[in-house]
Order: C-alpha cells, then structure tokens, then sequence
C-alpha cells in the first residue's frame, strides 16, 4: 500500500470519531478520499486551500491541507507564512510527489526546496516517513496535536519500516563517524556503508533537528565526521547539523537534490537518483571519500 | 485591562487624535470607518466579554493597512484602552500599521498582506457551518485588494459552497488601477453572491445592507468618494 493510501486511511479513520479533523485538497487525491461533508475540495486553487485550511483552525478545527508538493508549498508558501505562521494557527500539511517521484512531468512537479522552504519559517515541524507503515503513525500523532506540521509523502520507500520515534534511530554503530539519512534514503545508505564502520542514523522527524542524537552519536565515533543524506535539497539541514557540532571541530558534507542545475529531463526516479548521485554507487563514492575505504587505505 | 466606558460615533475623532495628531481629516477622510462603526455599533454579535465564545460573529479586516479607523473603533467600543493609541506603531505598542491578533484583543485576523483575509473568511465560515454554528463572518477587503488573484479563488469557491453566512464588504473607493468594468458587486454576482452597492458614508444604508435576507454568501459594495469629507 502507498503511503498516499494510508495517510488517507488513518486520515478517514480518525475523522470518524474526531469532529475537529477537516481535509482540504484542491483535486489531487480526490478519487482516493471517500466524499463526505468534511472533505473539500477547492478546485484548482491553491492559495485559497491553504488559506482556507487556515481559517478552518481559526474557527476552531483541525486542518489537513493536502495536494502535490509544489502546489502546497511554493505556489501558495506566503499563505503558509501568513496565515499559519503569522495568525499563530496549527495544520497538518501533507504533500505527495517527493522531489521527483514522477519525473516524466519534469519540473512543475518537483520539489526538491519544499523542506529548506520550511527552514524559513519558525514553530513548524516537518516528517519525512521512510516507509508506509511509518505513515500511520505519524498523521495519527499529527492530528491529535494542535501545532503545524508538514509531512512529506514520497512513493520513494525503504524495504521495512522502523518505530516511529521523536528524534534520530541508530541504526548501525560503527567508529569513523556518523551518517544521517532521511526517510526514504535509508536503504540507499545501508547499502552504500555495508562495508564502512560508521554509525547511521536515521531520521523521520527533521524538524526540530535532533541536535542532542547527532552530538551523542559524534561524541561515540572516533572522528567528528559528518553525511547528511537527504531526499530534498543538497544541505537542507546542514545549518542545523552545523549548529549542533558548534563546539566539535568536526567536518560536515551533504547530500541531496543538487543546487547548481535545473536538470531538463524525463526519464525514472532511479535515472535522477544517479543525475544526482543519490544512488547507491553516488553515496558509497561519497562515503569512501569521507571515511575512507578498506579498499583505498590498502 | 478592564475598560469601563463605551464611547459613540461622536468620540472617533477625539480617538483618531491620540494616533494622527491634530490632523483635522484625518479620521473622516478613512474610508473605512462608517462601515466599521456600523458593523461593531449595530451588525455584529460580538462584545470585548467573549472574544473566545465561538459562537461571537467573525469580523476579518482584510484591509490591514491604515488602520487607524479599526483601533479607534476598538477602542470605542471596549477592546482597547484609548491611552493604548497614544503610543501606537511604538516598539512595545500592540499597535502596528498593521493589525496581529495576537496582540489585540478582539482581531481575528492579523493582515497587511493583500488578498489573504477573504480565502480565511471563506475557511472560517466553512468551518462555522461544519459545527453547526449560526455565527456569521464579515470580511473587510478594498476594491484594489481584489486584483490578488487569491480573491477571485475565494469569490468563486464561496460562491460554489454557497456560504450563506459570509459576508464581504468592499470598500470601494476606485483604487484599483485597471478597475471593475461593471462594477465591483458585478464580480460577485457571476459567481453566485447576492449584492448590493451602497453608499459608504450613510449608516442606514450600511445596515440595511448588512442586514437584508439573502440567498447564498452577501456582498456589500460601499462606495466612498476620494476627498467626500
């Protein structure tokens, strides 16, 4: 099951016994939701979803807000400043699309900044599940709160899922330091680090950043090294993993969704996973020049 | 702050004074002040005792800007202590040049940024119809504010979902640049609104606008004529 289906799921099945829950969406997904009062659907228009799902809090309900990643979150971001932000109101926004799930449509479909977009304005938090059954429990936890969160929903998925929890997972401890990889990215950096002895860690929630799981982890590694893998752009959280190590003379690099080119292509995910060398052979290369390699130390 | 006194139209230039200073049009010359006197004085269920009661009538000032006809008539009617205004746009004021609800006592929205108060109202009186609420919302936008494109999203979404209880006031004094061939109540018309153009200044008028049945979500046009004062 995608993890679109069950956010719609969980979505529908809370809504039966929580009156405050209301979903606003502007045609996609429309033909994934069961029609009923506390449904709308706005049409093509996406600065009045989401100011609409703004004034649905401010009338004392809980908003879902839900369309695809650019029309949620770049089209409509000083609704999202203004009237979330700004009129101190909580909402639940939750994307699909990733930063390139379908890149046959090319790139009024990508949103790669989405998450850096976020980064600008205050009091959000931001998960990025990895894996369907992570979904669940992270729109449940969303809809019982009263804050702002952004979920992103990818078709991007690990092989299995992992507990739901606040800050980072260690998955994997090793000595020549830390890898972090978000959501989507694990298996990718499980793969690429099988034969390196580094820890990795891995993320659901990115905002706030689990600065005090990071530490700990570089504080158990022999070297204050670095990788933050991630499925949006290049850096996002380096600022964060920055300020985290601000007392660690330590080195830090990033990966994600290159800055520097606006990549006029089609293809597959896998074919921009490479372009951006997210795949596995881009993030193991990554990995031997951080870490080194028993390969290149020989 | 507990205030005590509730002031009449008669005190609002006395109240515009603590903001403009002796400015002599100032307070006649805002556009805004007849429609909002007459919706706090005479419209809107609301009292400075329930601001949190959610069944109080909604009023959204979308027009965020110059807001000084707003805060006196707060501070008319109880919102605000009028020394407040004294200080107002100063660095520890509640009081900007625009309006956050989060300092002010009684503002449901904070706005400025043009196009924005009337998708929330849209939100807002949907949100009131889904609990069964008889609470109406009025929303304040200015005819050069509807050239925002997130306007004309919510005319025709309320329009579609036929909020009976939103109301939009358009403060129509020929602002916009490239104008309302036929008129601003026009735009509202087509896409399913009730409504009705009046005249700015003249309380009776106001009312019986705001007041009038109707089918579907109301818009009221009041017309004010740059320099009528």
């Amino acid at each position: 099951m995608s993890m679109r289906q069950v956010f719609v799921d969980t979505v529908e099945d809370v809504m039966r016994h929580d009156p405050r829950v209301a979903v606003v969406i502007a045609e996609i997904s429309r033909d994934v939701f069961t029609p009923q009062e506390r449904l709308i659907n706005v049409g093509i228009r996406e600065q009045a979803l989401v100011s609409v799902g703004s004034g649905l809090a401010l009338s004392g309900m809980r908003p879902v807000v839900h369309t695809y990643a650019p029309f949620l979150v770049e089209r409509p971001f000083e609704q999202i400043k203004l009237d979330f932000g700004h009129q101190d109101v909580g909402g639940v926004l939750v994307s699909i699309g990733g930063s390139y799930d379908d890149p046959v449509w090319g790139r009024t479909h990508q949103a790669p900044g989405d998450v850096a977009l976020f980064d600008t304005l205050p009091g959000w938090t931001v998960r990025v599940p990895g894996h369907p059954d992570e979904v669940g429990p992270i729109v449940r936890d969303a809809l019982a709160r009263d804050d702002r969160i952004y979920i992103r929903l990818s078709l991007r998925e690990n092989e299995s899922p992992h507990p739901v929890v606040e800050g980072f997972t260690e998955l994997r401890r090793g000595r020549q330091g830390v890898v972090v990889a978000v959501g989507p990215m694990l298996d990718k950096v499980l793969e690429a680090t099988r034969d390196v002895d580094v820890t990795v860690l891995y993320a659901t929630t990115v905002r706030p950043f689990d600065a005090a799981g990071l530490q700990a982890a570089v504080d158990r590694a022999d070297q204050a090294d670095v990788l933050l893998v991630e499925p949006y752009l290049e850096g996002t959280s380096a600022h964060l993993a920055a300020e985290a190590l601000a007392d660690v003379p330590h080195r830090l690099r990033s990966l994600g969704v290159r800055r520097d080119a606006e990549l006029r292509a089609y293809g597959t995910a896998e074919d921009h996973d490479s372009a951006h060398d997210l795949d596995v052979l881009g993030i193991a290369a990554a990995v031997r020049r951080m870490f080194g390699h028993p390969a290149a130390a020989a | 702050m507990t205030v005590t006194r509730e002031s009449g139209f008669a005190d609002i230039p006395a109240l515009f004074r603590r903001m403009t200073g002796d400015e002599k049009h100032e307070w006649a010359a805002a556009s805004t002040l007849d429609v909002l006197w007459v919706l706090y004085d005479r419209v809107l269920d609301v009292s400075p005792d329930r601001v949190d009661d959610p069944d109080r009538d909604r009023f959204l000032l979308s027009k965020g800007h110059g807001p000084m006809a707003y805060y006196a008539v707060l501070a008319a009617k109880g919102y605000l202590e009028p020394s407040t205004l004294d200080t107002w746009t100063a660095w520890d004021s509640p009081l900007g040049q625009h309006p956050d609800r989060v300092l002010v006592k009684g503002v449901e929205i904070s706005s400025g940024s043009l196009g924005h108060g009337l998708p929330i109202a849209v939100g807002t009186a949907l949100g009131l119809r889904l609990q069964g609420r008889a609470a109406r919302t009025f929303v304040l936008v200015g005819d050069a504010e509807l050239d925002e494109g997130s306007n004309h999203e919510a005319i025709a979404l309320a329009g579609r979902l036929g909020l009976d209880r939103l109301v939009t006031v358009v403060v129509d004094n020929e602002s916009g640049t490239h104008g309302w061939p036929g008129g601003v109540a026009k735009r509202f018309e087509v896409e399913g609104w009730q409504a009705s153009t009046v005249d700015g200044r003249d309380h009776d008028a106001l009312h019986e606008a705001f007041t009038q049945q109707h089918e579907g979500p109301l818009a009221v046009v009041a017309k004010i004529r740059k320099g009528d004062w």
